[in-house]
């Protein structure tokens, strides 16, 4: 069985970053395998821009930002496996993986870091009645069918969540000669970047329904139509408020699941709010040796937050093979509470943290003039107002190791919004 | 318009079609399958239960009860023969009252007054040892050992298969508008041929009281009783070993729970009569009601898991039983109507019967080149590190991972397409070796799905389609339209 020191599972912008960071923290041996054809994951078909502009302090394509860290990648000659799909991971970090070329094998890494991504929720999830006929495709797959095959998915379109990739391709099918109805959003807010709502549908007129959802799929062979409803407060249809839309196209943009299987195999616990890794502040998750970064440990709204997140995971593994089997210090659980839905990481190791962390968090609804504060053990340590909270916008506060210094009996920090 | 001749016609290529065809096959006799879709197993058989009953529930001495027994006893082999996923699980039925148990008393003697062995009464703490995900409020359960599950697509297609395999004909998008009487038999009139047939067999699901009454002066009403189902992600699967029914209460007839022998989590079905033999909308009240009637019989149902809910209509015939046999006031046409649960338990018992009935009708003799053995697509995950690595090593395609969700590479893809009667839809391929099955849904395999088929069937890909035709995944670009790919 061949080993590697680290093995990192996707070569999307997460992998790359952290296998990057790890050769340049003095990691010789990795591997990077990926699954399709090239490096870059999804920002291959995100030909928008808006990437890079924490990273890079430049506008870029997905494809633009990519090849920046691809280009890292080759110069550092960090190997990597296209068109190579792992189908195992276990707690041994014993990798099961399976291409054209050399079969099925298993290797063996010292350290591994977990960057698959993540997958759209398709229909099926949302249990939208009616009819299953063609024509409803989650907006990444129209996306890709639209990008990178140079095909027309529809020519009448409606599109359900208010996701960013949907409002994205809301302006994608209108540009493409697509008339785009509606954008329906089942809460009373929308799931993406507010610069994306301007930028995409404002600018082309295009309407987003707040509080309304799809209560009826029409068409035995390909899509017809959709009939809309306004929803409660308990999100339920509310009859009478019933709208036929017809159209040829239905896209789902209602949310992305991290794609933790091959994590669970590896014994890896994983949070049920994010369903990504649970991980600490080098974010390595319960099983030791195995990190996590990207959008398979939560879902990220800016790539550049994931570029950063996996130097952090690459660091931090290349750290955990130089010092052997640290011994790890008591944790002190990071929580979220009151308006915050969840915190990455969850726990921290104030003893050999860096300098300082980044704790990056998602409020559960939207909040106007509310206030991020710090609680270490009950005691307020931070208390910053913001005028707009919403749960598409990830939010972040830093701690300081040389702040944590002063409680040396910290069992809990809590991460949480206050009205005053 | 074309005009063909066969001995024996079968109209409708569902499972009862095929397995008609299939035991057909064994005789010296030309037959032909006619169905209206792209595909078969694209009716009642593609949306079900996917349980081989025990046989318990039929009324005593009901064509029901009959067949029932005879085709779960003929399943295991018969899934060795043509290589499809049959997984004897046992099923329970469980009772929640107390009052309720001379209920139960009274369906194990009705069990075994079919003939179903093996039947006992659990206790409560008995059914929940063995399935401790069950409500705490069980009382005892019907233990039916000889319970099932069966991959319905993987049946219905290998029984086809193996009737093509042994020179019976298909004809796939042919529905059969007019049928007359004439002194040879039968004509069968299609949108662009005419098939005349001596012996007509009637397999046509929810449509079969149409054809029946084409030729009968007795006619057959066959009422189509929807059911909704949730499909659960395969993590969910293990949640319950056995298939687990409800005894008939206080809320109503209850809905089924079981793995299938894919490792899912399945549940439903409701049941409600529509009046369009098409409508195959799901609706929100029953998808609610399952939902409530599961979580009533098992605890925490991960329904966060739900991958996809999906409905199928039942071809309930007013008698209540299956019709089955040579039409009195039409002599050489027969009927496989009426055709609900326990349909697909009986339906190998249903194609022996038929096939019998039609050859000594037809004075057929049996040939001697039949041959019963069907080998199915390669299941990667049985194959061993080695046997895997020999394959990927003959074919390289079988290392690719077209499905990510269910592992499945561009070699099975290939195989589904190419095979006989193979795939022209994504559905097809769907059924046939699970690609787009798994939890995204088609999400990310459905492009590169599309591509391979468009390859291998030499089509646009923006001519191939979900299912039957109409069904196109893709639109082709007109000229002039706004166009500004970066």
């Amino acid at each position: 069985m061949t080993e590697h020191d680290i093995i990192i599972i996707g070569g999307g912008p997460a992998g790359l970053a952290a296998a990057v960071a790890a050769r340049k923290a003095g990691i010789t041996d990795i591997l990077i395998l990926e699954r399709d054809e090239f490096l870059g994951g999804i920002l291959n078909q995100c030909i928008h821009n808006g990437f890079g502009l924490h990273t890079f302090k430049e506008e870029l394509t997905g494809p633009e930002y990519a090849a920046r860290f691809i280009q890292m990648v080759e110069e550092e000659h960090i190997p990597y496996l296209l068109n190579t799909m792992v189908l195992d991971i276990n707690s041994n970090k014993e990798v099961t993986i399976i291409n054209k070329e050399s079969g099925l094998t298993i290797i063996k890494a010292r350290a591994i870091i977990l960057a698959m991504g993540c997958r759209e929720r398709p229909r099926g999830a949302l249990n939208i009645p009616g009819y299953r006929p063609a024509g409803i495709y989650s907006a990444g797959t129209a996306q890709r069918f639209v990008n990178m095959e140079g095909k027309t998915v529809g020519k009448e379109v409606a599109i359900l969540g208010s996701g960013d990739i949907g409002l994205i391709m809301a302006r994608r099918m209108t540009l493409e000669g697509a008339k785009v109805k509606v954008v329906a959003e089942l809460m009373p807010y929308s799931g993406g970047l507010k610069r994306n709502i301007v930028q995409c549908l404002d600018d082309y007129g295009i309407p987003l329904k707040l509080s309304h959802t799809v209560i009826a799929i029409e068409g035995k062979d390909r899509l017809t139509g959709i009939t809309l409803a306004q929803v409660d407060e308990n999100r339920k249809p509310i009859s009478g408020t019933e709208e036929y839309i017809s159209c040829d196209t239905l896209l789902l943009s209602v949310g992305l699941l991290p794609e933790n299987e091959l994590s669970e195999g590896a014994g890896v616990d994983l949070n049920p709010v994010t369903s990504g890794p649970f991980v600490d502040d080098r974010l390595e998750t319960s099983t030791k040796g195995i990190f996590a970064c990207g959008n398979v440990l939560h879902v990220h709204d800016l790539v550049d937050y994931v570029s950063e997140e996996a130097s952090l995971a690459g660091v931090s593994a290349a750290a955990f093979l130089k010092e052997g089997q640290k011994k790890y210090a008591d944790m002190v659980e990071i929580a979220a509470e009151h308006g915050v839905r969840y915190t990455v990481p969850q726990r921290l190791d104030k003893e050999h943290m860096e300098d300082q962390i980044t704790v990056r968090f998602r409020v559960a609804d939207v909040y106007q003039d509310r206030y991020i504060s710090v609680y270490y053990d009950g005691e307020r340590v931070s208390h910053k107002k913001k005028r707009v909270l919403a749960p598409g916008e990830m939010e972040q506060v830093i701690l300081k190791k040389e702040n944590l210094k002063d409680y040396p009996d910290l069992k809990k920090i809590v991460i949480c919004t206050e009205v005053e | 318009m074309k005009e063909m001749y066969y001995d024996a016609a079968i109209i409708g290529g569902g499972v009862i079609g095929c397995a008609i065809a299939r035991e057909l096959a064994r005789y010296d006799m030309k037959i032909c399958v006619a169905e209206r879709e792209e595909d078969v197993c694209s009716g009642t058989t593609k949306a079900n239960s996917a349980i081989v009953h025990a046989g318990y529930d039929a009324s005593p001495g009901s064509l029901k009860a009959r067949f029932n027994l005879e085709g779960n006893r003929m399943m295991e082999e018969l899934s060795k023969e043509l290589d499809f996923p049959f997984i004897r699980n046992g099923s329970l039925v469980l009772c929640l009252d107390e009052e309720d148990l001379p209920n139960l008393q009274a369906l194990l003697e009705k069990g075994v007054n079919n003939g179903v062995e093996g039947l006992t009464i659990l206790s409560g703490d008995e059914v929940r040892a063995i399935e401790p995900n069950v409500t705490d409020q069980v009382v005892g359960a019907l233990y039916a050992p000889t319970g099932g599950i069966v991959c319905p697509f993987g049946l219905n297609i290998a029984l086809a298969e193996n009737a093509c395999d042994n020179g019976v004909e298909f004809f796939l998008n042919t529905e059969i508008l007019g049928i007359e009487k004439t002194t040879e038999g039968f004509d069968l009139k299609t949108p662009d041929s005419i098939i005349h047939a001596k012996f007509v067999i009637n397999a046509a699901g929810v449509y079969a009281d149409q054809f029946h009454n084409m030729v009968s002066e007795k006619t057959l009403t066959i009422i189509p009783r929807k059911g909704d189902y949730l499909l659960l992600d395969k993590q969910a699967g293990a949640h319950v070993n056995h298939t687990i029914f409800q005894l008939p209460g206080k809320m109503g007839k209850g809905v089924l729970v079981t793995k299938t022998v894919h490792g899912n989590l399945l549940i439903g079905p409701s049941a409600t009569d529509v009046e369009s033999k098409e409508d195959v909308r799901t609706t929100a009240d029953e998808l609610t009601e399952i939902t409530k009637k599961a979580a009533y019989v098992v605890k925490d149902i991960p329904f966060r898991k739900v991958i996809t809910s999906f409905s199928g209509l039942r071809a309930h015939e007013v008698g209540g039983d299956f019709v089955i046999g040579e039409v009195l006031d039409a002599p050489g046409f027969f009927d496989a109507a009426g055709i609900e649960s326990p349909g697909l338990t009986s339906a190998p018992a249903i194609g022996v019967y038929v096939a019998e009935l039609v050859a000594k009708k037809a004075d057929a003799k049996k040939r001697a080149d039949f041959n019963g053995v069907r080998k199915g697509i390669v299941h990667p995950e049985k194959l061993t590190i080695e046997e895997r690595g020999n394959l990927i090593k003959e074919d390289p395609r079988y290392g690719t991972i077209i499905c990510r969700c269910e592992g499945v590479s561009e070699g099975e893809i290939v195989d589904s397409i190419t095979r006989t009667l193979g795939a022209v839809s994504l559905d097809g391929v769907k059924r046939r070796v699970r690609a787009g099955m798994g939890r995204c849904q088609a999400g990310f395999c459905g492009p590169k799905t599309i591509e391979i088929l468009a390859r291998e069937t030499n089509r646009a890909p923006e001519d191939i389609c979900k299912n039957r035709p109409g069904s196109n995944m893709l639109k082709k670009e007109e000229k002039g339209a706004a166009n500004d790919r970066a």
